[in-house]
């Protein structure tokens, strides 16, 4: 029983230096929700319900310029396509686990307790196997929790910020600071570059598809360099 | 957007996101990731990154203007130059908007 009250803990430890970096993250989520004419009651829905901070982002700026759902649902399934990745990746670990730990901890997964994560189960150790759920659920609640309060601390400032702040600038910076760790090599700059210029080039597409087809076309570049260089 | 439309679109896109978050985790046992899709998910979050903050940038009044007088594209180049140096996002934060609001009340 301590065994895993230990690993809830440690997944709570692990994630804490992280929090700096995620909470304004969501506070910038939360402000912009009210600039984008949500209601406070749908700015924590979609909070809670998308828990993602780069989908959140992306779902605002596209409402605020009018796109129609069903575009703004492909938008946000492209960004979280990365989430399938991570599910991939996990399932071998949890596959012990019955469907009442399965589903929730299945909604709980962002990039950071999957990093966190399966480093843990990665680096092995005695219990890591039998452990690690606990440890993903501390560092995932944690984030939870933060983000959240953060959102909710966001929503609750942004009735009282004046619309000349142009605080929708904030968005695209946001993503700039996800943007450099990603440009890892040079395939994935080629990526960024392509999807970029597409994206850009694109912006007049109907429906506001820009961002979608920036995606899929970066992806593609990606792909077709890292392909070209190995041939090489 | 009308208010059931606004919250139909919350709700689909976060049914979306929980099945592709549950899709391996649950289907593991009849289900394997293509190698291809592995190796084009890598590229999934320059490209989106991208796709989504040059055009914030690069483009003002409904076109692609890429002068001086484009101010966003200005205190964007500043803000990039604090991501790619600190990586932290209240560093970035505060160069952008500063930049932006000082350009703002100077020209």
């Amino acid at each position: 029983m301590s065994t895993r009250r230990e690993a809830f803990g440690s997944g709570v430890a692990a994630v804490a230096p992280m929090l700096p970096g995620v909470a304004p993250f969501g506070v910038i989520a939360g402000l912009t929700a009210s600039g984008a004419g949500l209601s406070a009651l749908q700015a924590m829905a979609m909070s809670a319900s998308i828990f993602a901070g780069a989908s959140q982002l992306a779902t605002l700026q596209l409402v605020a310029q009018g796109a129609v759902p069903a575009v703004i649902v492909l938008t946000v399934m492209t960004i979280n396509l990365r989430f399938a990745m991570y599910s991939a990746s996990l399932a071998p670990h949890f596959q012990h686990l019955g469907k009442r730990w399965r589903l929730p901890l299945a909604y709980l997964l962002v990039d950071q307790n999957y990093a966190l994560s399966i480093n843990r189960y990665n680096r092995g150790g005695a219990d890591a196997g039998d452990t690690g759920h606990w440890f993903y659920l501390g560092s995932g609640v944690t984030l939870w929790v933060t983000w959240q309060a953060a959102n909710a601390v966001g929503v609750f400032m942004g009735s009282s910020v004046p619309r000349d702040w142009s605080l929708d600038f904030a968005i695209p910076l946001v993503f700039m600071v996800l943007l450099v760790p990603a440009l890892r090599d040079r395939a994935h700059v080629v990526a960024a570059v392509v999807g970029g210029v597409v994206a850009t080039v694109g912006a007049d597409m109907p429906l506001h598809l820009g961002i979608v087809a920036g995606a899929v076309s970066g992806i593609g570049a990606g792909l077709a360099f890292e392909q070209w260089a190995a041939s090489d | 957007m009308s208010e059931t439309a606004l919250w139909l679109t919350i709700l689909v896109a976060a049914l979306m996101t929980y099945l592709l978050r549950l899709s391996f985790i649950q289907a593991w046992q009849w289900m394997s990731v293509p190698p291809l899709l592995n190796r084009a998910l890598r590229y999934v979050p320059p490209a989106v990154m991208a796709a989504l903050v040059v055009p914030a940038l690069a483009r003002s009044g409904g076109a692609i203007d890429l002068s001086p007088d484009n101010l966003r594209l200005v205190a964007g180049i500043g803000a990039g130059l604090m991501a790619w140096f600190s990586r932290n996002v209240l560093l970035t934060l505060g160069t952008g908007m500063g930049l932006l609001w000082l350009l703002q009340a100077v020209v």
